[in-house]
């Protein structure tokens, strides 16, 4: 505890520096995943290479891809792009499924009866389609946003800072209260996202709420 | 892009391969801690798992572990115990069996909570004991879900024990390392790539054994319909 309290300015830079890069891969992933999810559950056929493909790069472990990707697009090693694209192509890969099976759930007599009293394409998409995927959407998002916080923390190998440095000079230097620092951290963050996306979510979508009541 | 030329390059030259510290050696102790880890943690979350799907008791266990699980910074348990255990085999493993545990028991749990209420009831009226109830109607039935949580285990474990190079003289992540330090790109490239062979690999091979028991557990279930 005392380590905290002599240490809370660095703490508070680092938790900063922790926020920028993690939220905007979670965005991206939601925004670049919707699109490709949409065509995944409209066309089986490019659905399962679409699903073969993300989960795949699913699988490549972070700490190749972190190296990976400056080497590949020639961005300088410790830079906070290569940690946003390297955190973006995850969650994409991971939310591209969610949003294929949140389209899919979608019940296709629900689309046949609004398509039979009139709703174009767009507004099928907007008023339908988005609105009954949204909470499998919102589950999707919340597990994307959770491991995205978790993973920055790995940039921190490659010398980009963010709640990552207390756990690799933690334990250089030996100092256990730091390494825990880190860790508590990066879970306090992500339980705090996590509440966030779930709090926006009820007040986007507040049938889901009566859901829960009954 | 001419990274990629002289991370092949590296990847070519004879001397890289051979050796005790060549890459075959280093592949195999990192797919033998991989395989090791899991095993433990198996051990661990197997009995666990099985046994909340067979009661029905303690089911949101296992959802607070796996999200749990996923919240916890990997990198923050590896440093953790590096500090704790000393930097030796220890720690590393300990931290990966700890990340393993939640996928293999969330697979055993879904699994066997997921086998036919009729099936259970069918295997009770023709006077199974609970031991054969488990051993040889849930378990089996529920195999080809208990390897998909192996499945995803094993990737997240052999992904993660790249990063246990950092606190052990261990893995594939050696070269990673190693390369950080001395600025070697193209090996740092070449592992990286040997790294993601290995994981697309192990990932296929297993989705080959789950497709393979799937087709065998869906004869098994349709056995006795077709036959009586």
């Amino acid at each position: 505890m005392t380590w905290v309290l002599n240490n809370l300015d660095q703490i508070r830079t680092l938790l900063a520096a922790h926020l920028l890069l993690c939220l905007p891969p979670i965005v991206v992933s939601l925004l670049a995943a919707l699109p490709i999810g949409v065509l995944t559950a409209r066309r089986p056929g490019i659905g399962r290479f679409v699903r073969t493909a993300s989960s795949t790069l699913y699988a490549v472990p972070a700490l190749p891809l972190l190296i990976a990707i400056p080497l590949l697009f020639g961005f300088p090693l410790r830079s906070t792009a290569t940690v946003i694209t390297a955190l973006s192509i995850y969650g994409v890969a991971l939310m591209v499924g969610s949003t294929a099976d949140a389209f899919s759930s979608v019940d296709p007599m629900i689309r046949q009866a609004a398509v039979a009293v009139g709703y174009s394409r767009t507004a099928l998409f907007w008023a339908v389609d988005l609105p009954l995927a949204g909470p499998v959407l919102l589950a999707g998002l919340r597990v994307v946003a959770v491991s995205t916080v978790s993973l920055v923390t790995i940039g921190a190998l490659i010398g980009v800072s963010g709640l990552g440095t207390l756990l690799t000079d933690g334990f250089q230097r030996g100092i256990l209260a730091e390494v825990l620092t880190g860790i508590a951290a990066t879970v306090v963050v992500a339980v705090v996202i996590d509440g966030l996306l779930l709090a926006i979510g009820r007040l986007l979508m507040p049938w889901t709420l009566k859901d829960v009541a009954r | 892009m001419k990274i990629l030329g002289q991370a092949l390059q590296w990847l070519s030259d004879p001397q890289v391969w051979g050796g005790v510290e060549g890459l075959w050696a280093r592949i195999g102790e990192h797919l033998g801690v991989s395989a090791l880890t899991v095993l433990l943690a198996a051990v661990i979350a197997w009995p666990l798992g099985v046994w909340i799907g067979h009661t029905g008791r303690g089911a949101g266990i296992v959802g607070a572990l796996t999200g749990a699980a996923r919240a916890l910074p990997t990198l923050g348990l590896l440093t953790l115990f590096g500090l704790l255990l000393g930097i030796g085999l220890g720690a590393p493993v300990v931290a990966l069996v700890i990340l393993a545990i939640p996928s293999l028991l969330a697979g055993a749990h879904a699994g066997v909570s997921a086998v036919d209420r009729t099936v259970i009831d069918a295997a009770r009226s023709i006077g199974m004991s609970t031991h054969q109830l488990v051993w040889e109607v849930e378990i089996p039935l529920a195999a080809p879900v208990i390897v998909g949580g192996v499945r995803t285990a094993m990737l997240q474990v052999i992904s993660t024990t790249t990063l246990a190079a950092y606190t052990a003289d261990v893995g594939l992540g050696r070269y990673l390392f190693s390369g950080l330090k001395t600025k070697n790109y193209a090996m740092m490239m070449g592992a990286s790539l040997v790294v993601v062979v290995l994981t697309i690999l192990a990932d296929l091979g297993f989705s080959v054994v789950q497709r393979w028991l799937t087709r065998r557990t869906h004869q098994l279930s349709r056995c006795p319909a077709g036959e009586y």
